[in-house]
Formats: C-alpha cells, sequence, structure tokens
C-alpha cells in the first residue's frame, strides 16, 4: 500500500478542523484541572475528617477506574439524576475531574518540596498564611509543578480519543470515519499521529520553556 | 525591681510538651529591655525550642509569655503583634531562594508594615550595608557564601526594626573561618543596644556580649549568672561538666 498524497492533502483540512476541537478541550479541561487540584489537596489535607476522609476514597476511585468509564457516568448516567451535559462539556468535566487527582499529587509532593524553614522564616517575618503562600511558597512549588504538570497535560492530550465514546468530534473518530468512508485508513491515520506528534512537542518545549523561567539561581559562583 | 516596661520579654511557668514527650518543665525567664542573653547547653535541652516560643513558632501548654507587653495567647492579633517586634535568625539561613538579597530584605518591610517599593529598598540597603554584604544585593541567596548567606538574614530580620532579636545557633552550620564574620556583626549589634536572646555554642562570644548566660539542661534552667560568674564560679555540677566538654 503507498501513501497517497494527493488523499492526504485533501482530507488535512478537515482532520486540522477536528484537531481544533482536540486542542480546545485539552486546554480547558487542563485549566481546570490545574485549579481543581489546588482544591483537591486543600480537601484531602482538611483537618475535618468528615472532609479528607470521603475525598481521598474519591480520588482513589477516580485513579482506579478508566476514564472511559467515568465519561459514560457523566454523558449517559448523570442526566438521570437532573445534569445534563454535551459531549464536549461531559468530555471537559471528566478529564478535569480525573485530572484534578493527579494534579493534586503533583501540588502535595511540590509542597512538600519547600524546606520547613521557609514557613518559619516567613512567619517570625510577620507574614500571614496567604501572604507566605503567595510570595514565598507557590513561586518554590512551581519549579515542581511545571514538569510534572506538563506531562499530565500530554497524557491528558492522548487521551481525548477516549471522548469519541460519547459523540465527541475529536481527530482520532474523524480520521477513522474518513478512513471508513474511503476505504483508506494509512493517510488519515498517519496524519492525526503526526498531529499528535506535534501537539506534544510543542507542549514539551512549552513546560522545558517555562521550567527555565522558573528556576530560580541556584548555580554557585 | 525593674519596671514593667522595660521587661522585653517574660516567661512564666513555661510547660511544653510534644504528645507525651514533656521538652519545657516550668521556665522563668526574664529578659530585659536592651539586655544580652546568652542560652547555652546540651542537645536536647530545649534550648530552641524554649527561643522559638517567644515569637510563637512553637506553642506551650502552660504558662504564660509577655512580649514588649503584649500577652502571647492564641490570638493571631497578639502574635502578628509578637512577630513584628521580634526578629529571628535561624541556624540554616532560611533566605528566599527565589528572591534576591535585596528582595529578601524588601519583602516583609512592603507586605507587613506598608513601606512603598522604594522606602523598603533604601531601608534594605542601609542595613545590608551594616552587615558589610551591600555589594551583593541583587544576587541570589544560592551565590553567596555562608556567612554571607548568615549577614543578609540578620539584615533580612532587621529591615523590620524589631526591638527583640532571637539567634538559634546562628553559626552552627557555618564553616569555621565564617563563623568570625557573623559574630562580628551580632556583636556590633549588641553594642547598638539591640536586645539579644542567642542559642549558641560560641563561648567566646557570650564572654565579650552577654550580660547574663543561662544553662539549660533537660527542659530546666539549671544555672543563669553574668558571664564573669557564670564560667569561672558556675555553681552545679551539670554546669561545670558542660562547660569542660565546649571549652576543652
Amino acid at each position: 500500500m503507498e501513501f497517497d498524497w494527493a488523499f492526504a492533502w485533501s482530507v488535512l483540512p478537515e482532520l486540522l478542523r477536528a484537531s481544533q476541537a482536540t486542542i480546545f478541550i485539552t486546554v480547558a479541561a487542563f485549566a481546570c484541572a490545574s485549579v481543581g487540584g489546588l482544591a483537591v489537596l486543600a480537601l484531602r489535607s482538611s483537618r475535618r475528617r468528615i472532609v479528607a476522609v470521603p475525598t481521598a476514597w474519591i480520588v482513589d476511585f477516580i485513579r482506579s477506574t478508566p476514564l472511559l468509564l467515568q465519561v459514560f457516568f457523566v454523558y449517559y448516567i448523570l442526566p438521570g439524576y437532573g445534569l445534563t451535559l454535551g459531549p464536549v462539556q461531559a468530555g471537559i468535566a471528566t478529564l478535569a475531574v480525573h485530572y484534578s487527582c493527579y494534579m493534586s499529587e503533583a501540588y502535595r509532593s511540590a509542597l512538600a518540596a519547600v524546606p520547613h524553614g521557609q514557613w518559619e522564616a516567613a512567619q517570625a517575618l510577620g507574614l500571614k498564611r496567604m501572604q507566605v503562600l503567595r510570595k514565598v511558597i507557590w513561586p518554590q512549588m512551581c519549579p515542581v509543578v511545571v514538569p510534572v504538570g506538563g506531562s499530565l497535560m500530554i497524557y491528558m492530550f492522548k487521551d481525548t480519543p477516549v471522548l469519541a465514546a460519547v459523540t465527541v468530534r475529536e481527530v482520532l473518530q474523524t480520521a477513522s470515519r474518513i478512513g471508513a468512508d474511503n476505504f483508506r485508513y494509512l493517510e488519515p491515520v498517519t496524519i492525526v499521529g503526526v498531529l499528535f506528534l506535534a501537539m506534544s512537542l510543542l507542549a514539551a518545549w512549552a513546560t522545558r520553556r517555562l521550567e527555565r523561567r522558573f528556576a530560580f539561581a541556584a548555580r554557585k559562583p | 525591681m525593674s519596671k514593667p516596661a522595660q521587661r522585653a520579654i517574660s516567661m512564666r511557668a513555661i510547660h511544653k510538651s510534644y504528645g507525651d514527650v514533656p521538652v519545657l518543665h516550668g521556665i522563668d525567664l526574664e529578659v530585659r529591655a536592651g539586655e544580652k542573653v546568652v542560652i547555652c547547653g546540651p542537645s536536647g535541652s530545649g534550648k530552641s525550642t524554649l527561643i522559638r516560643c517567644i515569637n510563637r513558632l512553637e506553642t506551650f501548654q502552660s504558662g504564660s509569655i509577655v512580649v514588649n507587653g503584649t500577652e502571647l495567647t492564641d490570638d493571631p492579633a497578639h502574635i502578628a503583634e509578637v512577630r513584628r517586634e521580634v526578629g529571628m535568625v535561624f541556624q540554616s539561613f532560611n533566605l528566599f531562594p527565589h528572591l534576591t538579597v535585596l528582595e529578601n530584605c524588601t519583602l516583609s518591610p512592603c507586605c507587613v508594615r506598608g513601606l512603598s517599593r522604594e522606602q523598603a529598598e533604601e531601608r534594605a540597603m542601609c542595613y545590608l550595608a551594616r552587615v558589610q554584604v551591600a555589594e551583593q544585593a541583587h544576587k541570589y541567596p544560592l551565590q553567596l557564601s555562608g556567612g554571607q548567606q548568615q549577614r543578609v538574614a540578620i539584615a533580612r530580620a532587621l529591615c523590620m526594626q524589631p526591638r527583640i532579636m532571637l539567634f538559634d545557633e546562628p553559626t552552627s552550620a557555618l564553616d569555621p573561618e565564617m563563623v568570625s564574620e557573623v559574630l562580628d556583626t551580632m556583636i556590633s549589634l549588641a553594642a547598638d543596644g539591640m536586645t539579644m536572646v542567642c542559642v549558641t555554642h560560641e563561648m567566646g562570644f557570650a564572654r565579650k556580649v552577654a550580660d547574663r548566660v543561662v544553662f539549660m539542661d533537660q527542659g530546666r534552667i539549671v544555672e543563669s549568672a553574668p558571664p564573669e560568674v557564670f564560667f569561672s564560679q558556675a555553681g552545679s555540677e551539670r554546669t561545670r561538666k558542660f562547660l569542660e566538654t565546649i571549652l576543652h
């Protein structure tokens, strides 16, 4: 089977349009997961057991079950309980909640990486808790969170095809449909592979740029 | 009988435990304004815990601490008031690595005392010059030597213009050749009339600067005397044994 460049060229516009949906979903879900991860961490570290323990159970459940299962639940089962979401909304919501659980771990380990002496020095200087977190602790968490967050975002990219199961018109499912319609899968699937590679490489490059920006001068003369 | 206004720190019957393990047993300590108190003792005697109670980095189960007229309770307003007036220098410096030396010194005056950037920087440069690291103002802490970092830490605490300075083994983590530059800074601070409570093993410093040397062992104050008396006529057997080990 030879690669048909003309055919590839002809299906490229449709695939690029579909990849816009993939990118949009990933960016929106990741933004939500970045914030959600902080919320999950706050709940899990709550001193009230009635909050911390159920949160831990839910987080464990979400991390132990397939994303596909969770997407089905949100899209097909939740409407029965009064919450009806469109396919893209359901996809973003599920990805956001799913990855919040992983982001919270990233935040937790970043927090643990900041030496306790930093808290003490800041408090001894009279800074209030929120000031300490914003000005002293968070900037020291960033260099740890950014690489992990970047990896999670790339995993999320690769998870978006799962949303095809709830009728989201993302790029892989579009390729599959084009392949079925034309009885030629080689070109659409190859293009999608290249598109994913390009998006992941871009995310990895952006992550490295951010890492460099957040690294503070740690070199001794 | 010193007037209440002159009592910088007043600690009465302080008891502290970590869970079931008692760490401080009924400590009574008074520090007058302008007084320099050196606290020494073996590891685990509770000396660090004691000074950390003064700015509420540690809590205590019973007793009372009054700092410059403000009683230290769970009330955040009281704690904030005390922390504004009490500066602390740590064994491991605890400089903020993501900020320059200058930014380390201006952070708290801006956030807590409400100074403008310019005012805070002017004040910071003044104190950095005082501890002789002004030329390092735009470097990051990790680019400095240990002795320079500790002097920056002293300047950072001074930028809040506290009335009391606490030192928790400030030279213990330094290479020997850098100890004297930090001690010299502390001696000049003492000469300017700062109230100082210093946990240290540097007995030469104690002799030069201290108004009183306090020896602690197993959570109790065993002996408290001016240096001339403390070093030559220490009353307690335990104190004498301890002095033997550290004065070789």
